[in-house]
This record gives C-alpha cells, sequence and structure tokens, in this order.
C-alpha cells in the first residue's frame, strides 16, 4: 500500500467527491419531484393516464440504469436531445429515481387514514386544499424512512455515471487507477468518501424523522 | 341560529350487487334530534353519510331546507364546489374523531375557518378558543391529538364542527370507539347542543341517549327504515317484531 500518491492526485479526487455530491443531490431531489407529481397525478387523474404511467414505471423499473444511461446519451441525439455528460447524467438519475419515489409517495398518501380525508371533505375544504394542508403533510411523514433509504440507494447509482465521463469520484478513480496501477488505495478512498456520504445522509435523516414524527406518536406512559 | 331540516325520500344505495339502502323515507325536522338505532350493518351510517353526501345515494332524493345535495337534478351530480357550499352548513362528527395529527386542537378547529370560510389566521385561532371552550377543553388549546384522551379528541372534532356555524350535526357513532368512562363527556356536550336548537341526526348505540335526548328515533335493519316514532314508542312500546327482537338482544347484553 502506498498512500503518497494522494499528494498528487488528493485534489482531483475531492473534485470528483464534489461532482459525486452535486449528481446525488440534484438527482434525488429532481427525482423525488417527479415522483411526487407522478403519484398525485396517478391519485387524482383518470384510469388512463394512470395506465400510460404505470407503462412509464414498470419499464424504468424493469431496465437497468447503466442501459437507461447509454440509451440517453448515445440514443438521445438520434431525436435531437443533445446533452453534456453531466446534464446527461442529471436527467438520467432523476428518471430512473422518479418511479422508485413514486411508489414510496403512493404508499405514503395510502398511509393517511381516508377518514382524516373525508373530515376535510366533509367540512367543505377543496381538493387542492386537502392535498396541501392534509395529504402532503401526513403522506410525506410516512413517506419519509423509504425516501431517505432509497436517497441513499442513489448515492451509490451515482458511480455509473463515469461511463458516459461524468468527472465524479469513480471516474476520477478509475483515471488515477489506470494511471497508477494502485486499484486498491483508489477504491478503498472511493468507499471511504461513499460511506461518510451515506453516513451523513442517514443521520441527517434519522434527525428528520424524529422531528416530524414528535407529535404523531401516542404518548406511551 | 338557524336550524335545517332534512327530507329523505325512496332513497336507494347499491354497492355493486348488495342493496345498502332500500326505498328509505325519514324526515328530520329543525331544531330536532332524530336517532338512528339498529343492529350493525344495517344502513344507518350510510344513509348519515348519504346526507353530506359523503356518500353518493343512487336513486331518492335528499333535500336540506328543500335544496338538494348531490344532485343539480336527479341523475346528474352537481358541482364540487356548489357541494362544498352545502357541505359548509353540515357539520360532521365521526366514530374515530378523524383530528389531524399533525396540528393542535385549536389548529384542527381553525384549519376550516380559515380554508373554507376565509377567515385571517387570528380571527379563526379565536373563534376555536371559543368553540374549545365551550367543550370544556380551554386549557388543551396546544396539544396534539396524541396528547388527549379519546374523549378530548372527540369534544375537538364536535368543537371542529360547531366552530364553522353549521345548521345541522351529523354524529356518526360519536361514543362507539370511546373506553366507558368517556362516554359520559362527549354525550354531555352533545346534550348541550341539543338544548340551544341545534338539528342534529345521530347514529347510536347509545340507548339512554336515545331516549333522553331524541325527539324522534327511527330504526333501521337490513337497508329497510323500519319504524319512525318518539323515543318512548319506539324503545318502550315497540309494536314491530324486528324492533322487540333488537331491544331483546340489547336488554339480555346490558344486563348484570
Amino acid at each position: 500500500m502506498d498512500f503518497a500518491i494522494f499528494e498528487q492526485y488528493g485534489p482531483s479526487l475531492l473534485r470528483g467527491f464534489g461532482v459525486t455530491v452535486l449528481c446525488w443531490l440534484l438527482g434525488t431531489v429532481f427525482g423525488m419531484a417527479l415522483g411526487l407529481v407522478i403519484a398525485l397525478i396517478q391519485r387524482y387523474a383518470p384510469r388512463w393516464v394512470g395506465w400510460i404511467i404505470q407503462i412509464y414505471i414498470e419499464v424504468i423499473r424493469g431496465t437497468p440504469f447503466l442501459v437507461q444511461l447509454f440509451v440517453l446519451y448515445y440514443g438521445g441525439p438520434l431525436i435531437g436531445l443533445r446533452l453534456d455528460a453531466l446534464p446527461a447524467g442529471l436527467l438520467g438519475l432523476t428518471i430512473y429515481g422518479s418511479p422508485y419515489f413514486a411508489e414510496i409517495f403512493r404508499s405514503g398518501f395510502r398511509a393517511v387514514p381516508h377518514g382524516q380525508i373525508e373530515a376535510a371533505r366533509a367540512i367543505g375544504m377543496a381538493e387542492p386544499a386537502i392535498i396541501r394542508r392534509i395529504l402532503l403533510p401526513l403522506g410525506l411523514v410516512s413517506s419519509l424512512p423509504a425516501l431517505v433509504n432509497f436517497s441513499i440507494i442513489l448515492t451509490k447509482e451515482t458511480v455509473i455515471l463515469s461511463i458516459i465521463t461524468v468527472p465524479e469520484l469513480m471516474y476520477q478513480v478509475s483515471r488515477m487507477s489506470t494511471e497508477t496501477f494502485r486499484y486498491l488505495e483508489a477504491n478503498l478512498v472511493l468507499a471511504l468518501f461513499f460511506w461518510a456520504l451515506v453516513e451523513t445522509i442517514s443521520r441527517i435523516g434519522h434527525r428528520l424523522e424524529a422531528r416530524v414524527t414528535k407529535h404523531l406518536i401516542e404518548e406511551r406512559t | 341560529m338557524q336550524a335545517s331540516s332534512v327530507e329523505i325520500s325512496k332513497v336507494n344505495k347499491f354497492y355493486g350487487p348488495f342493496h345498502a339502502l332500500k326505498d328509505v323515507d325519514l324526515s328530520i325536522p329543525p331544531g330536532k334530534v332524530t336517532c338512528l338505532i339498529g343492529p350493525s350493518g344495517s344502513g344507518k351510517s350510510t344513509l348519515l353519510r348519504c346526507i353530506n353526501f359523503l356518500e353518493a345515494y343512487d336513486s331518492g332524493e335528499i333535500r336540506i331546507d328543500g335544496d338538494l345535495i348531490g344532485y343539480e337534478v336527479p341523475g346528474k351530480r352537481m358541482s364540487g364546489r356548489r357541494l362544498r357550499e352545502m357541505r359548509r352548513g353540515i357539520g360532521m362528527v365521526f366514530q374515530q374523531f378523524n383530528l389531524w395529527p399533525h396540528m393542535t386542537a385549536r389548529e384542527n378547529v381553525a384549519e376550516g375557518l380559515i380554508r373554507v370560510r376565509g377567515m385571517s389566521k387570528s380571527e379563526a385561532e379565536s373563534r376555536a378558543g371559543e368553540a374549545l371552550t365551550k367543550v370544556g377543553l380551554a386549557d388543551k388549546m396546544s396539544n396534539h391529538p396524541s396528547r388527549l384522551s379519546g374523549g378530548q379528541q372527540q369534544r375537538v372534532a364536535i368543537a371542529r364542527a360547531i366552530a364553522m356555524e353549521p345548521r345541522l350535526m351529523l354524529f356518526d357513532e360519536p361514543t362507539s370507539a370511546l373506553d366507558p368512562e368517556l362516554v359520559g363527556e362527549v354525550l354531555n356536550v352533545m346534550k348541550t347542543l341539543a338544548s340551544e336548537g341545534m338539528t342534529m341526526v345521530v347514529v347510536t348505540h347509545e340507548m339512554g341517549f336515545a331516549a333522553h335526548v331524541a325527539d324522534q328515533v327511527a330504526f333501521m335493519e337490513k337497508g329497510e327504515l323500519v319504524g319512525v316514532d318518539s323515543p318512548d314508542r319506539i324503545l318502550h312500546q315497540p309494536q314491530d317484531p324486528r324492533i322487540q327482537a333488537f331491544l331483546r338482544t340489547y336488554h339480555e347484553r346490558n344486563s348484570i
């Protein structure tokens, strides 16, 4: 083991990690947003729209991320969608994550007792207000553990972006490995970075959960 | 306070092939308490839920102060906006309370005033405070439902309904989910409401409440309205054998 080479490659690895975090963060935020929209459409739109969305969910969930990314990056130009590596990667992550997030939100919404929605209808609240004030706050809280869990899974999917030359951590690690033949050291550092990222997300997730469920849990005496 | 009347005529409701309400006729006079009793599965909750159209009836008419609810004309659904307007005048209290767990007692009561009546937050909260005081919960306003007993939660639910100043109140087994020692506090609030001249329709298994507070009692079985009369004549001198059988079971179960 020789860790002296990190003097030379440290900066590029750090930059790579920065790109990884950026890709993960934006991909997660956009993927969640798209997933939320999908889940809401599924709940309120007519049945045939639901079927179309169901096909989208099945296709995206049923194929590997690597393949989706290839299709997007190399097939995109054929239909005029010419993207640089980074935007293509972000779009790919967003699309890849969205059906999983949609399913998480759907089950979160289902966990909101129907009676609480009916109580809002009974006093004459309109559906948009019911969504904003009742369905979303309660549904999001019950979705939270699964959201954090899938966000953690997504961190590790970002390594696939290296295939289309997004300069994230895996990309930098591969470059360093092939230039120095220090495969073990390079990949150990990669593992360390990911572990730190995942640990951070998981801690934030637990704090958030404790905070938002504070009033929802029956007092046990 | 203005009190509504309800006219139910020839109402039918199906769940698939199951005939849940069969040609139900019932007249609910303004300012009076009507109790719906009968065995479980008899359709009394379904009928109650048809009155504010949480449940859509398939045929017949339900009129509140003469206005058909749920349909513009028989067979044609009314707009969501019109339905919401009609529901504003109808309060409902559920068996499972259905408070919103992420809001305090005061926020639960204020929510409808803000979103439906368009009040400012401060006005709504002071109005919510009055309603909660009326049901005896002045000291619990900042509690979330998880920090309230079942009886207190149900009283918050009643406050949530009356804060909207309804002209008609629907109660769907309001005490059935409560521990026996908590039933009284909820029934007392309901008695106060009744004495103020609120039109009330109450689905209940509390025969004592029906006997002492109701102005009329309607007995349902298997989707049919078997009889409507004064509490005394339904509960103490029932003519119909189905009512007699129901009361016999009730008395057997409740004798010590």
